[in-house]
């Protein structure tokens, strides 16, 4: 990347536009430009700054399981508009659009693999889809694949990335939290592990349910973490939020997160863990 | 006679106060009959008002300033309420309050959002809006009816968790999903009941429970209209909309499958006769522990895990 550094000063704003298309990405945090397939190599984290960019679950599950391993599961489940919600536009148009902008069926990727020929159950959101939002597809493939570790006694692992719940299926949503925390609880009561691992952003209703509940709780380098949003606190108490509040290291800091784990260390750490949790 | 009368209850207590001129007149002239008219008119007037009413003045009438609240009900239902403090980690949150008393004849944990009416006592319960530590004492006065056997009764009531930097700081959502982990698998009857205001993870983070009701006029969803309608339409303009979208009412959500029953309330709603709102409240939560008693305390968790596994909508 050296080459480039060198003359990136000379990249205005305007010039940016014409950089070819897909194959040069730019830093969130630093506004470095890197050319794509480096940051590929680099599980998509900035070689100049750390920073992690926002991955797809199919990007996770390739990074965390055995090459060609993992089989899907519940690929078929999509939301049915229970309450025919309708705001700007009809839910039952967003969704048809995400499914097709985004080739997902819903907000989470759920099924089977091995992490260093170790099986296990992975379940893994994409904040592309709604925002990452938890509705009743999210909460019956999480629940589901509680079941499905319950089955083959593997570990579970849930990836977390979401703004929460997802509004357009109101209390069906809300009640998708006590249903994957239930859930969570009977794989506790099994004696099966279960990694949560929570990535940029991680707010509202996951965060205040199955985020939250791992017997290790890792998060992503700089994820933003929480229950409310930063906007919301700042409107409600009228103050400037501390540096780095919400953030990965800080709620570390706080005790409720046990690892901040970069992305290329993340396959390694959990599957040492794993293997000194169970047999 | 309310102080707080909202747009629709106007008409209704208008002609209640002309009944109540009338009266006092009675003793001078003969219009008994004059009276016994209108007394049918206000009911009638009232009828149809309320069956009117919009989700959105449902909403209303759930956060009447006037409504009891969890203590009222508590005082009105029971007279041995013994109020149990503190998280036994860092202090005591006001917006949840909690303890045992005997209900009937039957000694349970009682637990409930709690609001203020005025802006000093709001202060004091932060406007009903729990931080970590209330959710955390709930739990803890929760595994205190677990060891004695006791059942357990939670009244909803709050505007949403409150979000600020130390609830943040020491994990507001740690604290609601250790609760919702935790109250799938007490065996113990729990009996939730919406009371006012079920606003999103902070009302059910006291709110997993074998049998949830919903008191006539109160409200229970994901998110408040006007938060609702701040996010979705960008604008704080269409909370009666979001109201009607999110189809929050205790029909909604009896058809949803989500709630087992309504509460009904008194004529006009609770806060016009808290006492007998509290009487229904009583012998509806009774009825409840009566027939979950009879369940072995597996079966219950069993019971209790299914029923909210089956709450959600998919295609497949
Ligand atoms: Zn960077």
């Amino acid at each position: 990347m050296a080459w480039f550094r060198r003359s990136k000063e000379n990249i205005s704003g305007s010039q940016k536009k014409d950089l070819p298309e897909g194959l040069w990405a730019k830093c969130d945090e630093c506004g470095e430009i890197i050319h794509k397939p480096a940051l590929e190599q680099n599980l998509w984290v900035c070689q100049k700054c750390g920073y992690h960019f926002r991955i797809s679950s199919k990007t996770y599950i390739a990074i965390l399981t055995d090459d060609g391993s993992f089989k899907e599961m519940d690929k078929k489940l999509t939301s049915k508009d229970p309450l025919g919600f309708v705001d700007t536009k009809p839910y039952k148009d967003r969704i048809k659009e995400s499914i097709r902008k985004t080739e997902l069926q819903d907000a989470i990727r759920t099924g089977v693999g091995m992490m260093n020929k170790r099986s296990v159950v992975i379940a893994c959101m994409d904040f592309s889809f709604i925002g990452g939002s938890m509705g009743s597809v999210v909460g019956e493939k999480i629940a589901r694949a509680v079941d499905k570790a319950i089955r083959l006694k593997a570990p579970l692992i849930i990836i977390s990335a979401s703004g929460g719940a997802r509004m357009m299926e109101a209390a069906y949503s809300l009640m998708q939290m006590a249903k994957t925390s239930a859930k969570l609880a009977q794989l506790s009561r099994k004696g099966l592990p279960y990694i949560s691992l929570m990535t940029d952003p991680t707010t509202g209703g996951v965060t205040a349910s199955f985020a939250m509940l791992g017997d290790v709780n890792i998060a992503e380098p700089g994820a933003l973490i929480g229950f409310a949003g930063p906007r919301v606190i700042k409107q409600t108490i009228g103050k400037d939020l501390p540096e780095g509040f919400q953030k990965a290291e800080f709620v570390q800091e706080k005790g409720f997160v046990d690892i901040v784990v970069p992305r290329k260390e993340l396959k390694g750490t959990i599957s040492s863990l794993l293997g000194m949790m169970c047999a | 006679m309310s102080k707080m009368i909202l747009e629709f209850e106007k008409p209704i207590v208008e002609l209640e106060k002309k009944i109540d001129e009338m009266r006092t007149l009675s003793d001078t002239l003969d219009i008994g009959q004059e009276i016994q008219h209108l007394e049918k008119k206000v009911i009638q007037l009232r009828e149809n008002v309320y069956a009117e009413l919009t989700r959105w003045q449902r909403v209303q009438l759930a956060r009447h300033p006037e409504r009891p609240y969890t203590l009222d009900y508590i005082g009105m239902m029971t007279n041995d309420f013994i109020e149990l403090h503190g998280d036994r980690a860092f202090g005591d949150d006001k917006s949840i309050v909690g303890g045992f008393a005997t209900l009937g004849d039957e000694p349970v944990m009682l637990i409930g959002h709690q609001k203020g009416r005025d802006t000093k006592s709001n202060v004091y319960r932060n406007f009903g809006m729990p931080q970590p530590e209330g959710y955390r004492k709930a739990l803890r006065l929760m595994k205190l009816a677990v060891k004695f056997n006791r059942p357990i009764v939670t009244l909803l009531d709050t505007p949403g968790a409150f979000p600020g930097i130390g609830a943040e700081e020491r994990g507001q959502a740690e604290a609601i999903a250790r609760n919702l982990f935790e109250m799938s698998h007490l065996p113990v009857p729990i009996v939730v009941v919406v009371i006012g205001e079920g606003a999103s993870g902070g009302a059910l983070g006291i709110g997993v429970g074998d049998k949830i009701l919903m008191m006539e006029y109160t409200w229970y969803s994901v998110i408040a209209p006007e938060s609702c309608s701040s996010i979705l339409w960008k604008s704080w303009e269409y909370k009666e909309q979001a109201a009607e979208a999110l189809k929050l009412t205790p029909t909604d959500l009896l058809e949803q499958k989500i709630i087992d029953g309504i509460i009904p309330e008194p004529p006009g709603g609770a806060h016009r006769n808290p006492e007998a709102a509290a009487q229904s409240l009583k012998e509806a939560i009774l009825a409840e522990l009566a027939g979950l008693k009879k369940l072995k305390a597996d079966k219950l968790v069993e019971k209790r895990i299914q029923k909210f596994c089956a709450m959600g909508a998919w295609n497949e």
